[in-house]
């Protein structure tokens, strides 16, 4: 019955369509990113990465600090370079590892959670408190220790965001599958003759994944937030442009004395407003995979 | 007729309780068998136990399939498909995330059993009173109503072609005059597929819409059993009486309210357990040496071959028949 | 039987809801006499827990209410907030099902029970609330060391006997017992009945007592009215209406819980086909035809009004 699954899932998405077009700050969050994923993955078109290269634009003759439209759309910073390309080629590095980041914390945190909350016992206590271990140690200084001792590329920056930030994930997973996990249709289940494998995927797994979803797109801003961070401090790649540590030279370099505000407001406005929008669309998708209203009535 | 499931000296603990506590009882192949008790009286854990749900602390569960064959290995691994469940609320016991069609298919997927199963799940629907099955195929459990659910539950169960059905209060949750149609489809589930029933209940009026035999479940222990107009009409066992003296509308017993509620089964009283609520024994009326038998001696276990037995040292005192020499 | 301490006329209740409106009382009337029991039974969806809410207008914001109703000789739906906060619990007080969910789980019984006491100042000081709660529990049969018990160290008929309790503290009139036994096994709900009836014997107090099980109403009802689809099809003195149902709805609703001993009802259990129609969709002309095995062409186009049948009975149904 592939059709019928099929049917199921093409009413389930166009139940979810409606409910998230119906919702204003769903739509705007989404419109907002949908230009941020354009612009990254039109990256290529819209600027010459070579300009990044400060040899090669103090060679094409750029101005010094050039203010926004004396020189291109967003003028030059002290090495010559065009802000517009940074910010265009930042979005590409800023959205990867955000997305990126969070695809390791989701994964990280539905596993434990899962297993936590449906095995139980001794396996849920030791996962539990290696959790709550993670909880506790102030996030920041233990994603700067890291990074610090991992090395400074793009990859291990991502790999410090996801092995920081699943502790949350994993506990909310945990408390809902053992909601679940109490309702009579996985008793159902199981006199039926159904294993563990076959109650996860069937029945635990379709009754929280609306949560991890809507998880998901929130923790993808703090991904974000956490890389730019840790790009302003200095332990981003040096080698990728990304919208953190335009942020990082600008300060560095004396915009903010200088009154250079076009070097470091549009990675800001960029970064506040891809946050911004993932938030929005989080919360709505939250709001519709709310595990009260998807059940009957 | 050799029995369908056989339960030998059955217990179930769970730490200090005893909540089954030597339960010896065969459901006979075709029968619906009656297991009525208040709460707390160790009648659902017992199915649970029977369904592989929950583990036995001792005694034996024998399930014999009535096709003679034997469950093989891989069988077992999975539980028994010869025995299926039915549960009080359905609205609990269906996925709102899955179709009907998914649902009353889960048995036969999760066995593997993939042919023919869109005709299999088909027939079962409409052998649970769905119909035309098609049509509650792509169908939501929210989209039916209380009693389309119970239907869709059975229907679960029937598809894997079960020779017992454990059905646990399969009308409690349902509205009155749903109950009587519900009822009346596990009457013609037995008919036509020659099945058996042994259905969990609080509801002695259930038990005289379907039951063929009683067992009277009290603190962990049957303490009565037998056919359904015996243990309906001229109750033995003081507690059976006061239950039968309390439904509303039996207006031809005085009422006997017994104080309390029923123990803690961390705490199953010495002697025969009924003993501190029995109004016999509190009347003060029983012989000594009857008496003296109530507080220090647990009465036997029943005779699960007998016709009729009860577990009352009262009862035996008065040399009333404890076997099958009743007649049937 | 002078007049009645609750009268009820013409009342229609429509519930607001995101799916529009939706009528749960379409067009009730009743009076209840000082000292009288009226048994209300019906299916879920009937509406007779949305009629026993608004006889103390405990409704949702937004409901759509009219009618008349006047409890102890006040307009209810004319009364200021505080006449209402008075008119409930000291007039009339309400005993819900699901007495865990009822009970505060971090109070003990006795101090829920003293609550409504100090409320509404039935009583001058903490001591005579002590007083009078320790009476209360030994009038609903609980022993006075419960008073210090909290919610859960009770079994579930205890849990029933408190919430009695609670709805007795302030002496009502009126005690409106919503499916109060429901949860409960029989030997307990036996219990808690025989309390209801021994509690009438030693006052004067009316009662409506809801349930969808017909046959408890027997036990403690003067007069049944039962409901469907919003209205009262069929009501009269209880024992009358149970044994011999004119309104082919009563009829289906007293078999439905069979006689012991009665050999029709042996292996033969008896329910009606189809379901409680649900308020927002009512079928056209008798709300019953559809399930109504004697139904004629004209049911389809005609809801009948409760008419005559016979002494002291009435009953909505065109054959009659």
């Amino acid at each position: 019955m592939t059709s019928l699954a099929m049917q199921r899932r093409r009413a389930t998405a166009r139940r979810v369509l409606t409910q998230f077009r119906n919702s204003r700050p769903g739509v705007i969050g989404f419109a907002v990113l949908l230009v941020f994923v354009i612009v990254a993955l039109a990256a290529p078109l819209l600027a010459d990465v070579r300009e990044l290269n400060p040899v090669f634009a103090r060679a094409q003759g750029n101005p010094q600090w050039a203010a926004p439209g004396t020189f291109g759309v967003l003028g030059t910073d002290h090495l010559r370079r065009s802000v517009w390309v940074q910010f265009v080629w930042g979005s590409r590095v800023s959205l990867f590892v955000g997305l990126a980041a969070t695809v390791l914390t989701i994964s990280i945190g539905s596993v434990v959670g899962i297993i936590s909350g449906f095995v139980g016992g001794r396996i849920d206590s030791v996962l539990m408190r290696i959790t709550e271990w993670f909880l506790v140690i102030p996030f920041l200084p233990l994603a700067i220790v890291l990074a610090s001792i991992l090395g400074r590329n793009v990859w291990n920056i991502i790999l410090v965001i996801g092995v920081t930030s699943w502790p949350s994930t994993a506990r909310l997973l945990r408390a809902q599958v053992l909601t679940v996990k109490q309702r009579l249709f996985v008793d159902r289940s199981r006199s039926l003759g159904a294993g563990n494998a076959h109650l996860v995927a069937r029945h635990i797994l379709p009754n929280v994944s609306g949560l991890i979803l809507a998880n998901a797109t929130l923790a993808v801003p703090i991904s974000i937030l956490t890389e730019t961070t840790l790009s302003f401090l200095g332990l981003g790649d040096p080698s990728s442009a990304s919208w953190g540590k335009t942020l990082e030279e600008a300060f560095v370099n004396g915009a903010m004395v200088r009154n250079a505000w076009w070097y470091f407001l549009p990675a800001g406005v960029g970064i506040l407003a891809v946050v911004l929008a993932f938030t929005l669309i989080g919360r709505t998708l939250e709001e519709i995979a709310d595990p009260r209203l998807g059940q009957a009535r | 007729m050799s029995a369908i499931v056989s339960l030998t000296d059955v217990s179930v603990r769970f730490g200090p309780s005893r909540a089954v506590d030597g339960v010896s009882v065969d459901v006979k192949p075709g029968e619906v068998l009656a297991l009525v008790g208040e709460s707390g009286s160790g009648k659902t854990t017992l199915i649970r136990a029977i369904q592989g749900l929950q583990s036995v602390t001792s005694g034996q569960i024998t399930h014999t399939p009535a096709s003679g064959d034997r469950p093989t290995g891989s069988d077992r691994s999975r539980g028994n498909r010869g025995v299926q469940m039915i549960f009080q609320d359905p609205t609990g016991a269906l996925n709102p995330r899955q179709t009907i069609y998914e649902i009353v298919a889960e048995g036969l997927r999760i066995r593997k059993e993939s042919k023919d199963e869109a005709a299999r799940v088909a027939r079962a629907l409409s052998r649970a009173g769905l119909r035309p099955p098609e049509r509650f195929f792509p169908m939501y459990p929210h989209q039916i109503s209380g009693g389309q659910r119970q239907r869709v539950v059975i229907a679960g169960a029937m598809v894997m072609e079960p020779d017992l059905l454990l059905a646990d209060e399969p009308v409690a949750s349902l509205d009155a005059s749903i109950r009587g149609e519900i009822l009346a489809l596990m009457l013609d589930l037995v008919g036509e597929t020659g099945l058996s029933i042994l259905v969990v209940t609080h509801d002695l009026g259930l038990a005289w819409n379907i039951a063929d035999r009683v067992a009277v479940m009290y603190l962990g222990r049957i303490v009565e059993l037998g056919p359904t107009e015996r243990i309906l009409g001229s109750p033995k066992h003081p507690y059976t009486r006061a239950l039968l003296s309390v439904v509303p509308e039996t207006t031809r017993m005085e009422q006997q309210i017994l104080t309390g509620e029923i123990p803690d089964s961390r705490r199953i009283p010495v002697g025969c357990r009924f003993h501190p609520r029995c109004p016999l024994f509190q009347s003060g009326t029983l012989p000594d040496e009857v008496a003296s038998r109530c507080i220090t001696e647990d009465p036997d276990q029943l005779d699960s071959s007998a016709t009729w037995s009860v577990a009352c040292w009262a009862v035996a005192a008065d040399g009333e028949p404890e076997d099958g020499s009743v007649g049937a | 039987m002078s007049w009645p301490v609750l009268s009820v006329k013409d009342l229609t209740i429509t519930y607001n809801s995101s799916a529009g409106l939706v009528p749960a009382v379409r067009g009730v009337s009743f009076d209840l006499a000082v000292g009288e029991s009226l048994g209300l039974a019906g299916e879920s969806g009937c509406g007779k827990s949305t009629l026993a809410n608004s006889l103390l207008r405990l409704l949702p914001e937004g409901t759509v209410t009219s009618g008349e109703v006047t409890i102890d000789g006040q307009d209810l739906f004319a009364l200021s907030p505080g006449g209402l906060r008075a008119v409930r619990w000291t007039t009339g007080a309400i005993v819900f099902q699901g007495a865990l969910h009822a009970l505060n789980p971090v109070q003990t019984a006795g101090r829920q029970v003293r609550e409504p006491m100090h409320v509404h100042e039935t009583v001058a000081s903490d001591d005579e609330a002590r007083v009078r709660s320790r009476q209360l529990f030994e009038r609903v049969g609980l022993s006075a060391n419960l008073l210090e018990a909290y919610p859960h160290q009770l079994s579930g008929g205890q849990r029933q006997r408190v919430l009695i309790a609670m709805a007795l503290a302030c002496d009502p009139q009126l005690l409106i017992a919503d499916e109060p036994t429901t949860a409960l096994d029989l030997m307990v709900q036996a219990q808690v009945l025989a309390l209801i009836a021994e509690l009438r014997e030693e006052s004067s107090l009316s009662l409506i007592f809801i349930t969808h099980d017909l046959s408890v109403l027997t036990c403690v009802a003067d007069r049944l009215a039962i409901m469907y689809a919003g209205r009262i099809v069929e009501q009269g003195p209880s024992m009358d209406v149970f044994q011999n149902a004119t309104h082919p709805y009563t009829k289906a609703l007293a078999a439905a819980f069979p006689t012991i001993g009665d050999p029709a009802s042996r292996k033969a259990p008896s329910g009606l086909a189809g379901d409680p129609p649900t308020p927002g969709a009512l079928p056209s002309g008798c709300p019953f035809h559809p399930r109504c095995p004697l139904a004629e062409d004209r049911c389809r186009t005609i809801e009948p009004d409760l008419r005559s049948s016979g002494q002291g009975r009435e009953a909505a149904c065109v054959l009659i």
